[in-house]
C-alpha cells in the first residue's frame, strides 16, 4: 500500500493561553485505517483532536486532509470536507430531541466515506430508535455518547476524530461501543481514536500512537505496543 | 366595567407591538448572546420607513401592507449588514465591546434619521380600512389596534414553527446552546447568524411600521422602545420567545392598568416589577440559569502596582494639572472641570466593572442622586456648599446600599438589569416628584459661593476633591479589598471556597462605587449650577461606559483616559458639526474593532512590546 495517507499532521503545537500543550505532534492516519492515540491524562490526546478539528486559535504546525492543507481553514469547513469529530465531553445539545440533534449533525452524502441516514444509525444503536423524540438532556452519559457519534456519522465523514469513547461508561456500554466502532470500520471509516482504556484500544486499532507531554513517543503496530510491556510501563503505565 | 375591558384590550395592542421588538431583541440574544441597543434604532427606521411608504402607497390597502412589510424586510437587511460588518468582528470581544459597538451604531442611526426624516414629529396616515372603531361594551374601540392584538400570537405561532419545524431553526437552536459543536458539524456559525440578525431586525422594524398609524414618528423612539424591550426580555426570561410573549402581556396590562390605579408612579411601575420579578425568579419567568454567565471582560494580565516613575504618575498627573489654571483661560478651565468630575465617574464604575465584574447600565442614577442631594440641600434647606457637597456622596451612597443590597443577588446581565431598572426608578421618582424636585424644570440656582466662583477657583476644589476620590479608588484597588474583589470577579466559586463572602465584598463596592460617583455628582451640580432628571437618564449610564471601555478595563488609568478622550471629542465635536452623534458613534465603532482592549489598555501593550524587545 502506497497510497496517501488520509490525515497527516506535521509539527502540530499548540497553547492554552501561555501553557505549550503540543510540542510538536507528528502523525498519520491511513486510509480505512483505526489509530489510537494513547496517553496519560494531560497528555495532549483531547488538544492534539481539538487542534486538528481547528477548534484551538493558538496553533502552528501543518495538518493535511485528504490532499489538502486544512490547517488554516475555520471549523465548520474542514467538517464539510468529511472529518467527523466526536468530543470527550459529548456536548448533545440537551434542549433537542434524539432527532433534530441528529438534523445538526447532516450533510450532502460524499464520495468514498459511507452514507447514513437516520434510519440506518438507529440499526447501529437501536437504543436511540427506542427515544428519538426525547431530549438530548434526558439522556444517560452512555445514551449521550451513542448519540454524539451518531450525530458526527450523519455528516458522512471519512475520517472520525473519536476522543476518549469509552471515558465514563458501564463496562456493557463499552462493549456496545467497540463493536460500532468495528462496524465502522467495516464501512471502510477511517478512525483516529484517544484512549486511556488499553484493553478497549487493543481491541479496535490497527495502531497506536503514544503521546507524552505533547510529543509522539511511539507509533507502531497495536500488537507491537501490547507485547511490549517495557514500553507500556514507560508511556502509559499499566 | 365596559371601561375596564376597553382598558384591557388597549393593553393588549401596547403588548402585540412590545412583543414584536422583544421577540426579535431575545432572538438575537439567545444566539448571538450580544445585547444589542441598536435594536431600538431598527424599531425607529421601521418606524420612518414605514412612514415614508405607507405616505407613498398607503391609500389602499395593499400599498399599506406592502409598505409595512417592505419596511420591515429593508430594516431586517441593514441588521443583516450590521452583523456582517460589524459583530462577527466582535464575537471573541467581551460582550461590553459588543454592547459599546452596537450603542455606537444607535448614535449613527440618530443623526442619519434626523437628516434624512428631519427633526419634526411625523403623523403618519391610518391605515385604509381600519381607520374605523368598533363598539365593545358600548365602548369605542379602534380597529386597527384589534388588527394587531391578533397579529400578536399569529407572530409568535410562525417563530415557533420556524425555531421548532425548520432545518434553519434547529441549527439556531444547536448553535446557541453550543456554536463550536455547532461549527465542529460543519455549521457556518457566521451565516446561521446573518440570518438571525436578519430575523431579529425585521422584527423590530415590523413593528416600528405597525406604529404608524398608532403614534408619532420621533427620534426618541429607539431609547423608549429599547429600554422597554429589555426590561420585557429580561421577564421574560432571556432568550425566551414564550416568556417574552408573557412578559409582554403582563406589562402591556401594568401600563393599561398602572395609569388608572397609581397615576403619580407610572414611570416607575414597570421597574419595579421588573426588580421584584428577578427578586423572585433569578432567570425572569420562563428563563433558565445560564451555563456560563456572561462575563465583562476575559480575565487579562493581573493588575500590576506600576514600579519607578509609573507609581508616582498619578501624584504626577494632578500635580500638573494643579498647574493648569496658571496658563488656561477661563473654557479651558470649565471643560477641564468636567473632565475631572467625569474621570471620578468612570472610575467609580470601573471599580465595579474592571475590579468587581460587576456590570452596571445604571451608574447615573449615583451621580444623579449625588447631584439631587447637593441640590436639594440648598433648594430647601439653604445649606452652604460644603454641607451640600457631603449631602451628595452620603445620599448616592446610601441609594446604592439600597439598591446594590438587590443588585449584587444576580450576577452577568441580570445584574447589568436590574442596575438599569433601579436607574430607571429613581429617574422617575426625580421626574415625576414635582413638588419636592421640581420635576422637568429641575433646580436651578445651585452656584458656589464667592470663594469658590471663580473658574480656576471652582477647578482647583474639583480637582482636590476628585483627585483625592480617585486616589482613594486607586488604593482600595490595591488594597485586600481589591484583591478579594477581583478574585469574586475571576472565580466567585472559589472566592468564597477559601472564605471570602463575595456578595458582602461586591455589595461594599456598590455603595463605595455609588457614593464615589455621587461626589461627582454634587461637583457637577455646583459647577453647572442647575440639576436635571436628564443626569439620571440612561444616555449618562452609557456614557460612563463608553468612557470605560473606551480606556479600557484592564488598566486603573484607562476609565481616566476614556474619560478626557470622551468628554473633549464630545464638547469639540459638538461645538464644530451638527453631525456629533455621527462622528462620535463612528469613532466608537472604529475604537471598538481597532482597539478591543481600549486606548490605555493599548497603549500599555505597545510599551511591553517595547520593553520585551
Amino acid at each position: 500500500m502506497t497510497a496517501a495517507p488520509l490525515l497527516t499532521v506535521g509539527n502540530l503545537q499548540a497553547w492554552y493561553g501561555r501553557a505549550h500543550i503540543l510540542m510538536g505532534v507528528d502523525l498519520q492516519v491511513g486510509r480505512g485505517e483505526v489509530v489510537a492515540l494513547m496517553g496519560r491524562n494531560g497528555a495532549g490526546k483531547t488538544t492534539t483532536m481539538k487542534a486538528v478539528m481547528g477548534l484551538l486559535d493558538a496553533r502552528t504546525g501543518s495538518v493535511g486532509f485528504d490532499g489538502r492543507d486544512v490547517s488554516a481553514l475555520p471549523p465548520h469547513r474542514i467538517a464539510r470536507l468529511g472529518l467527523g469529530y466526536v468530543p470527550e465531553d459529548r456536548r448533545v445539545f440537551t434542549d433537542l430531541t434524539v432527532e433534530e440533534n441528529l438534523e445538526v449533525g447532516r450533510q450532502p452524502p460524499r464520495a468514498g466515506a459511507p452514507a447514513w441516514t437516520p434510519e440506518r444509525l438507529y440499526a447501529l444503536f437501536p437504543n436511540l430508535a427506542e427515544m428519538c423524540g426525547r431530549r438530548g438532556g434526558r439522556m444517560s452519559g452512555g445514551e449521550q455518547q451513542m448519540l454524539t457519534l451518531a450525530r458526527t456519522l450523519m455528516g458522512n465523514p471519512s475520517l472520525l476524530l473519536l476522543d476518549e469513547p469509552s471515558e465514563g461508561l458501564a463496562p456493557r456500554i463499552v462493549q456496545q461501543m467497540a463493536d460500532a466502532v468495528r462496524a465502522l470500520k467495516a464501512e471502510g471509516l477511517s478512525i483516529l481514536l484517544s484512549e486511556q482504556n488499553l484493553a478497549f484500544a487493543g481491541a479496535v486499532a490497527d495502531r497506536a500512537c503514544v503521546i507524552e507531554k505533547g510529543r509522539i513517543r511511539f507509533d507502531g503496530p497495536m500488537r507491537t505496543l501490547l507485547d511490549d510491556e517495557e514500553a507500556r510501563r514507560a508511556y502509559l503505565a499499566v | 366595567m365596559s371601561f375596564y375591558f376597553v382598558q384591557f384590550l388597549s393593553g393588549l395592542a401596547a403588548a402585540a407591538t412590545l412583543f414584536l421588538v422583544s421577540s426579535g431583541l431575545t432572538i438575537v440574544f439567545g444566539v448571538t448572546r450580544i445585547v444589542n441597543f441598536a435594536h431600538g434604532s431598527f424599531y425607529m427606521l421601521g418606524a420612518y420607513m414605514g412612514w415614508s411608504l405607507i405616505e407613498r402607497w398607503g391609500t389602499t390597502p395593499l400599498g399599506f401592507w406592502g409598505g409595512v412589510a417592505l419596511a420591515s424586510l429593508a430594516v431586517g437587511l441593514l441588521g443583516a449588514l450590521m452583523e456582517v460588518g460589524l459583530l462577527r468582528r466582535l464575537y471573541r470581544s467581551p460582550e461590553l465591546f459588543q454592547l459599546l459597538a452596537t450603542f455606537g451604531v444607535v448614535l449613527v442611526v440618530q443623526d442619519v434619521a434626523s437628516a434624512a426624516w428631519g427633526a419634526e414629529d411625523l403623523l403618519g396616515r391610518r391605515a385604509p380600512g381600519l381607520k374605523g372603531s368598533v363598539d365593545i361594551l358600548d365602548q369605542p374601540f379602534p380597529l386597527y389596534d384589534l388588527v394587531l392584538i391578533g397579529l400578536g400570537p399569529v407572530v409568535l405561532g410562525l417563530l415557533w414553527l420556524l425555531f421548532n419545524r425548520t432545518r434553519w431553526g434547529t441549527l439556531v437552536r444547536a448553535a446557541t446552546q453550543d456554536r463550536e459543536m455547532a461549527a465542529a458539524l460543519g455549521v457556518d456559525p457566521a451565516r446561521l447568524f446573518t440570518g438571525v440578525l436578519f430575523l431579529g431586525s425585521a422584527l423590530a422594524g415590523l413593528g416600528g411600521a405597525l406604529q404608524v398609524p398608532r403614534e408619532a414618528v420621533t427620534l426618541h423612539m429607539d431609547m423608549a422602545i429599547v429600554v422597554e424591550a429589555f426590561v420585557v426580555v429580561v421577564v421574560g426570561g432571556m432568550g425566551s420567545l414564550t416568556g417574552a410573549f408573557v412578559a409582554s402581556l403582563l406589562i402591556g396590562q401594568l401600563q393599561a392598568f398602572g395609569i388608572l390605579v397609581f397615576p403619580q408612579i407610572t414611570l416607575v411601575l414597570v421597574f419595579l416589577f421588573m426588580a421584584v420579578v428577578l427578586v423572585i425568579r433569578p432567570y425572569g419567568l420562563l428563563g433558565r440559569a445560564e451555563d456560563a454567565p456572561p462575563t465583562a471582560a476575559s480575565p487579562g494580565p493581573p493588575l500590576v502596582l506600576a514600579a519607578g516613575l509609573g507609581r508616582w504618575a498619578p501624584a504626577l498627573l494632578l500635580a500638573v494639572l494643579a498647574l493648569v489654571p496658571l496658563v488656561a483661560g477661563d473654557y479651558a478651565l470649565i471643560v477641564l472641570t468636567e473632565v475631572v468630575i467625569l474621570a471620578l465617574v468612570a472610575a467609580s464604575l470601573h471599580l465595579l466593572i474592571g475590579l468587581g465584574g460587576l456590570v452596571s447600565f445604571g451608574h447615573a442614577a449615583y451621580f444623579g442622586l449625588g447631584a439631587y442631594g447637593a441640590a436639594l440641600m440648598v433648594k430647601h434647606l439653604a445649606a452652604p456648599m460644603p454641607l451640600a457637597l457631603a449631602a451628595a456622596p452620603l445620599l448616592a451612597g446610601v441609594g446604592a446600599l439600597i439598591a446594590g443590597w438587590f443588585c449584587v443577588r444576580r450576577s452577568g446581565l441580570y445584574f447589568a438589569m436590574l442596575t438599569l431598572a433601579f436607574a430607571q426608578i429613581a429617574w422617575s421618582v426625580v421626574f415625576q416628584w414635582y413638588g419636592v424636585t421640581g420635576g422637568d424644570n429641575g433646580i436651578l440656582g445651585v452656584w458656589p459661593p464667592g470663594w469658590a466662583s471663580g473658574k480656576a477657583a471652582y477647578y482647583w476644589l474639583t480637582l482636590a476633591l476628585a483627585g483625592g476620590a480617585l486616589l482613594l479608588l486607586r488604593r482600595a484597588a490595591f488594597a485586600p479589598f481589591g484583591y478579594t474583589l477581583r478574585a469574586g470577579r475571576d472565580s466567585a466559586l472559589r472566592a468564597e471556597a477559601v472564605g471570602i463572602d463575595v456578595r458582602r465584598h461586591q455589595w461594599l463596592a456598590f455603595a463605595l462605587a455609588g457614593s464615589a460617583a455621587g461626589l461627582a455628582g454634587g461637583l457637577y451640580a455646583f459647577a453647572k449650577g442647575s440639576v436635571f432628571p436628564t443626569l439620571m437618564a440612561v444616555p449618562v449610564s452609557v456614557d460612563a461606559l463608553v468612557m470605560v471601555l473606551m480606556g479600557g478595563i484592564q488598566t486603573l488609568s484607562g476609565p481616566v483616559v476614556g474619560a478626557a478622550v470622551f468628554h473633549l471629542l464630545e464638547t469639540q465635536a459638538m461645538s464644530l458639526t451638527d453631525w456629533w452623534r455621527l462622528g462620535l458613534g463612528l469613532i466608537i465603532v472604529v475604537l471598538v474593532l481597532a482597539f478591543p482592549k481600549g486606548i490605555a489598555g493599548f497603549a500599555r501593550d505597545l510599551w511591553l512590546r517595547r520593553a520585551e524587545r
